[in-house]
């Protein structure tokens, strides 16, 4: 793991990784989005607006996933100091914000016609919006600083404060919105979800996965380049 | 005297040699807390219903105000690089600066919120849950606003990322702050809420300084 870890191999595997990666995510999204489309059939309530649910569902996911994954890597960060670790937690940072973004825009999409209202101050939705923050904030943060590597560190200890907080905040929204709202009409989480739904669904969840680790993987690589290139530019500039 | 307490007090003299923190902390909560009946209208009702509300998040901006300061002029002048060599860890300095801060900022908001609570008619029984809430709130404020100061010493644009930072994880100390208060207006009892605060609390003192610790060794590097 460590020997993979280190960035000269990083870059070697990571290219023979990224083709089946990309064509994976295409394969997946494009079979789970036929599927969500054409196959699954229209929710007897909702009618065809339950489609949204292919997309926003994995989004959440998604969204709080890479949050996780960005804490791992920035504790390995600051533990092991490897500076890998640093890039993926940095580089995934945006990502995630992207699918809070996808997760909420596409909540608000289904809220309109379900609900009747682009915005509830439902508790799941009051989370992911302050999970929005969060990613902003870290990123405003590891941007912050003229030495990028001092960055990198305070980014690092930022999203593990931000993980010991997460489940606070949930917890505490919860509370405040079972105080707020007594009767909670926008629960969504039917306990059951009929197999032809479920199929595409996790199908799209796949290919969300897959889609991240692809992005992922680009980005880390064209961030080392990027760090290659200013060395390399700054031993000619001392050189000469 | 302890270290810790020498601490503490050089923090105290220099906050009230260098004058004003205090006081204009206090002057930016009564200033924003009378802004709102200019923005929502005089009826009593509606500055009664809201007033809980409106004092809580006053008081979160304005423990905001100071937090900037809390590291930033010892690191601009190198004494925090001195202080980080006593032989007091600097888990416990933090402590003590969150003391410092929190007397500065958290104590002269608490006991102010009541008469600014009486200028939105906030109902009779809900003044105790606001005092206590308060105190059990505002030094949480301190606590992990201690977090985001470290963190964003020597940042550009330090004070808007600070907030950018810190905000977020303010919104528990917000929420059961404000629900102690409806709670005991509603008649419910605000025992639960103020439990809960003071759990944050707790959590926070045990947590917050080997975070922030971790935050300085990393700004002082």
């Amino acid at each position: 793991m460590l020997r993979l870890a280190n960035p000269n191999r990083f870059m070697q595997w990571s290219a023979k990784l990224l083709p089946g990666c990309a064509i994976g995510t295409a394969m997946l999204l494009g079979l789970g989005t036929w599927l969500a489309l054409f196959v699954s059939p229209a929710d007897y309530q909702q009618g065809d607006a339950v489609r949204i649910m292919y997309v926003h569902v994995p989004a959440a996911w998604m969204a709080s996933f890479v949050y996780a994954i960005m804490a791992l890597a920035s504790a390995v960060a600051l533990i092991w100091r490897h500076p890998l670790a640093d890039i993926a937690a940095q580089q995934s940072a945006p990502l995630g914000a992207g699918f809070t973004l996808l997760c909420l825009v596409s909540g608000s999409l289904w809220g309109e016609p379900m609900w009747g209202t682009w915005w509830v101050w439902d508790a799941r939705l009051t989370s992911v919006l302050v999970l929005f923050f969060l990613y902003l904030g870290y990123i405003a943060l590891i941007n912050a600083f003229d030495d990028p590597s001092r960055g990198a560190r305070a980014g690092a200890i930022l999203a593990l404060v931000g993980v010991v907080n997460l489940p606070i905040i949930k917890f505490s929204v919860d509370w405040w919105n079972t105080l707020h709202q007594p009767a909670s009409v926008f629960r969504l989480g039917t306990p059951t979800i009929a197999a032809s739904m479920l199929w595409p669904l996790l199908i799209m969840a796949l290919g969300f996965t897959l889609f991240f680790v692809t992005l992922l993987l680009l980005r880390m690589r064209s961030a080392l380049m990027a760090a290659r290139l200013r060395a390399l530019r700054l031993q000619e500039s001392q050189a000469a | 005297m302890s270290p810790f307490v020498l601490l503490i007090a050089r923090d105290l003299r220099l906050a009230l040699r260098q004058g004003g923190d205090a006081a204009m902390v206090l002057a930016f909560f009564a200033l924003t807390v009378i802004l709102f009946p200019f923005g929502i209208g005089p009826e009593p009702e509606l500055l009664q219903r809201l007033a809980a509300g409106i004092v809580w998040v006053t008081a979160l901006l304005a423990a905001l105000l100071s937090l900037e300061r809390m590291f930033g002029a010892d690191y601009e002048d190198g004494s925090l690089e001195v202080l980080a060599l006593m032989p007091l860890p600097l888990e416990a300095q933090i402590l003590a600066k969150c003391v410092a801060h929190w007397l500065t900022s958290g104590l002269p908001l608490t006991l102010i919120a009541p008469l600014l609570a009486l200028f939105l008619h906030l109902e009779a029984s809900g003044y105790p849950a606001l005092l206590l809430g308060m105190a059990l709130g505002t030094p949480v404020l301190s606590l992990l606003g201690a977090i985001g100061a470290a963190l964003a010493l020597g940042a550009r644009r330090g004070g808007v990322l600070l907030s950018l930072l810190v905000l977020p994880l303010y919104i528990p100390v917000l929420i059961f702050g404000v629900a102690a208060v409806e709670a005991q207006i509603a008649g419910l009892g605000a025992r639960p809420h103020l439990l809960l605060l003071a759990t944050l609390l707790v959590l926070a003192l045990g947590l917050v300084p080997f975070a922030a610790a971790a935050a300085l060794r990393q700004a002082l590097e």
